[in-house]
């Protein structure tokens, strides 16, 4: 339960309450973690909390998106390059991209939700012949409230990815469509029966999309949901983040549709 | 010698002390018995028993010199393995640092089966996937006297779980009090319970006196105020979650957290934070937390996910019940009665599961 101090390596703003921090450990190597893992990450004298890594940095850091929602999280979203926080973890279950290879898979991201599911996109990226058809679907409330624009454009060039984009509000500029992220699941071509699929997003939205997927015909044990509850701990001895039979900082954070979807129907669970 | 009588505690609270342990035993403390620091065997509280009812505790005078005859007290082992309150870190600087301050070594006389029971669960969720170096410390330096139960109390229900009322496993000594003349036959548990038993003046158990014991668990365990139906309660009770009961004993639910604060196996906690005034050291302080409080499962800038106390008191019993199962393999409830009794409105796990369980059934019957 003792933190490890991490030294803030670079801090870029992605949206205007929105910064990616690079951390690395003050002495030794970085941790590996799997696609979909998070961290507890704690700022000092105020508080710890779990954030999903987005990513692998340019020099073998470890990357967190973090939104300036709470205390903690606004006090990390000012860390400056050189500060220390701490950092326990890499915890929790993974999404199994490996176990995708063979079939079409789809990303589908609500909001912040695309930053785990980036680590996810960036696997299949590299090894990408391995995959069948790729469709990363992204819903966002304005287009300024898009994650990794530069990023989402890369994939859609380079990688024969499908990228779409919607969003809740548009501004004059938007030329895309609006509305919620499961509309564009119309929009991708997948074979059903052959597809994973994985999901992040607020609850709504992953249900949504969850039951949109499962309804076409993509089996729910492919569909892999990444679920939020309160942590303190991270290691299953705080309670906080029980849904139901889930501890879900070690059953979690991703669990299968098939697992997750009975729970997720039953109010305040 | 597996069991051996002793005519007197006061020899054993003098070689517990003489090892090197602090004796904590139960005590008259306000109007409840209560583990707290003994010096001498005469601080037992000697001839108390007690009652106890949905949302009732009272002391009785019993008036025959038994050191041990009353129920489970508000105190389980639970303070001692999980401290209300615990620095987990300590930051100075760059430099994070963990407390390791060492475990005190702590003899605890006279938790029942339940307690031991209590114990076992909480290793499971301390110990299992990510073992508590701390907790182990702590649990290692802890020596447990168990006293087997000769007088339930009205809410205790630990035949029914399993877990009682005599203390089979996981103590280092188990008492049985024994009257006429007044006598304990002494159990011994483990290698350091014979060091302490080989140093206080005993005799061989006689059949006369292991019979006798063994009359006292077996007649305890006719004495069980309530009982609770576990079969399949690990499927049905989840399953129950849209049942009217749980609207109708919300209603009765205060959301006050004192059937987590007096339950031996609840754990759960959270973590507080501060620093010094000149901000140089800064802290982390791990409290006991519960399901019931609002902020429980409060995510920043969203409502709780269980706002309701219907969705609390749901939650709460069906994992002390059934999802505990899957999360650690063994219930979390050890059937002690204290949230029964400690309940400020009285509501009663037991009747609240058959209620439940009844109207999952209710179909069935009339088929």
């Amino acid at each position: 339960m003792t933190p490890v101090p991490y030294r803030v390596r670079s801090r870029r703003p992605d949206r205007a309450d929105t910064v990616t921090l690079a951390l690395e450990p003050v002495t030794g190597p970085c941790p590996r973690f799997l696609p979909g893992q998070f961290t507890m990450i704690y700022a000092r004298g105020v508080g710890e909390i779990p954030i999903s890594i987005s990513g692998r940095g340019r020099t073998g850091t470890l990357l967190h998106t973090i939104r300036a929602v709470g205390a903690v999280s606004r006090a990390l979203c000012l860390a400056r390059p050189g500060d220390v926080v701490g950092v326990r973890g890499p915890y929790g279950t993974a999404f199994d991209v490996a176990g995708a290879a063979g079939l079409d898979v789809v990303v589908a991201a609500g909001g912040l939700g695309l930053a785990p599911l980036r680590t996810v996109v960036r696997r299949l990226i590299a090894h990408r012949s391995r995959y069948r058809r790729i469709s990363v679907i992204v819903g966002t409330r304005t287009p300024m409230t898009l994650m990794y624009p530069r990023e989402l454009a890369r994939w859609r060039a380079a990688y024969d990815l499908d990228v779409q984009v919607t969003v809740d509000h548009p501004d004059h500029a938007w030329p895309g469509p609006v509305g919620l992220v499961t509309k564009l699941i119309d929009r991708i071509v997948f074979e059903p029966r052959r597809t994973a699929a994985f999901v992040c997003g607020p609850e709504v939205m992953m249900r949504a999309a969850a039951d949109d997927l499962v309804a076409r015909g993509v089996p729910a044990r492919r569909v892999a949901l990444s679920l939020e509850r309160t942590m303190k701990c991270g290691v299953g001895r705080c309670g906080h983040c029980q849904l139901g039979p889930l501890l879900l900082c070690l059953d979690g954070p991703v669990v299968d549709y098939e697992r997750a979807g009975g729970l997720l129907a039953v109010k305040e669970l | 010698m597996d069991i051996v009588v002793i005519g007197s505690l006061e020899p054993l609270v003098v070689a517990l002390q003489t090892a090197g342990y602090t004796v904590v035993g139960p005590t008259v403390k306000d109007v409840a018995v209560r583990m707290a620091e003994i010096s001498s065997a005469a601080d037992l509280p000697a001839d108390v028993g007690d009652t106890q009812r949905p949302g009732n505790y009272r002391l009785t005078e019993r008036g025959d010199g038994m050191v041990f005859g009353f129920a489970a007290s508000p105190d389980s082992a639970k303070r001692f393995t999980q401290p209300p309150r615990q620095t987990l870190a300590r930051m100075r600087g760059r430099t994070f640092e963990e407390p390791r301050e060492e475990a005190p070594r702590v003899a605890l006389l006279g938790l029942r089966a339940c307690d031991l029971a209590a114990i076992a669960v909480q290793d499971r969720v301390f110990l299992g996937r990510h073992p508590d170096p701390a907790y182990r410390r702590r649990r290692e330096a802890l020596f447990l006297i168990a006293v087997n139960c000769a007088v339930p109390g009205g809410t205790c229900f630990c035949v029914s779980m399993g877990t009682g009322p005599k203390a089979t496993t996981g103590f280092d000594l188990a008492l049985t009090e024994l009257a006429a003349p007044h006598r304990f036959t002494v159990e011994i548990g483990s290698d350091r319970g014979a060091q302490i038993a080989a140093a206080i003046p005993h005799r061989p158990a006689t059949p006369d006196d292991l019979a006798a014991a063994e009359e006292v668990s077996r007649v305890a365990a006719t004495r069980m105020g309530r009982r609770v139906d576990t079969e399949d309660i690990q499927r049905w009770l989840p399953a129950a979650h849209d049942s009217p009961r749980w609207a109708d004993v919300a209603s009765r639910c205060l959301s006050c957290t004192n059937c987590t604060m007096v339950c031996p196996t609840c754990f759960c906690s959270t973590v507080e934070d501060g620093t010094g005034l000149t901000g140089d050291v800064a802290e982390r302080t791990e409290r006991w937390d519960s399901c019931f409080s609002l902020a429980f499962t409060e995510l920043s800038g969203q409502p709780p996910v269980r706002s309701s106390a219907l969705a609390r008191y749901r939650q709460w019993l069906t994992h002390k019940f059934a999802t505990w199962y899957d999360q650690f393999g063994t219930s979390g409830c050890v059937g002690c009665g204290r949230c029964i009794t400690w309940c400020p409105t009285g509501i009663d796990v037991t009747e609240e599961l058959a209620a439940l369980r009844g109207g999952t059934e209710g179909t069935s019957c009339i088929r």
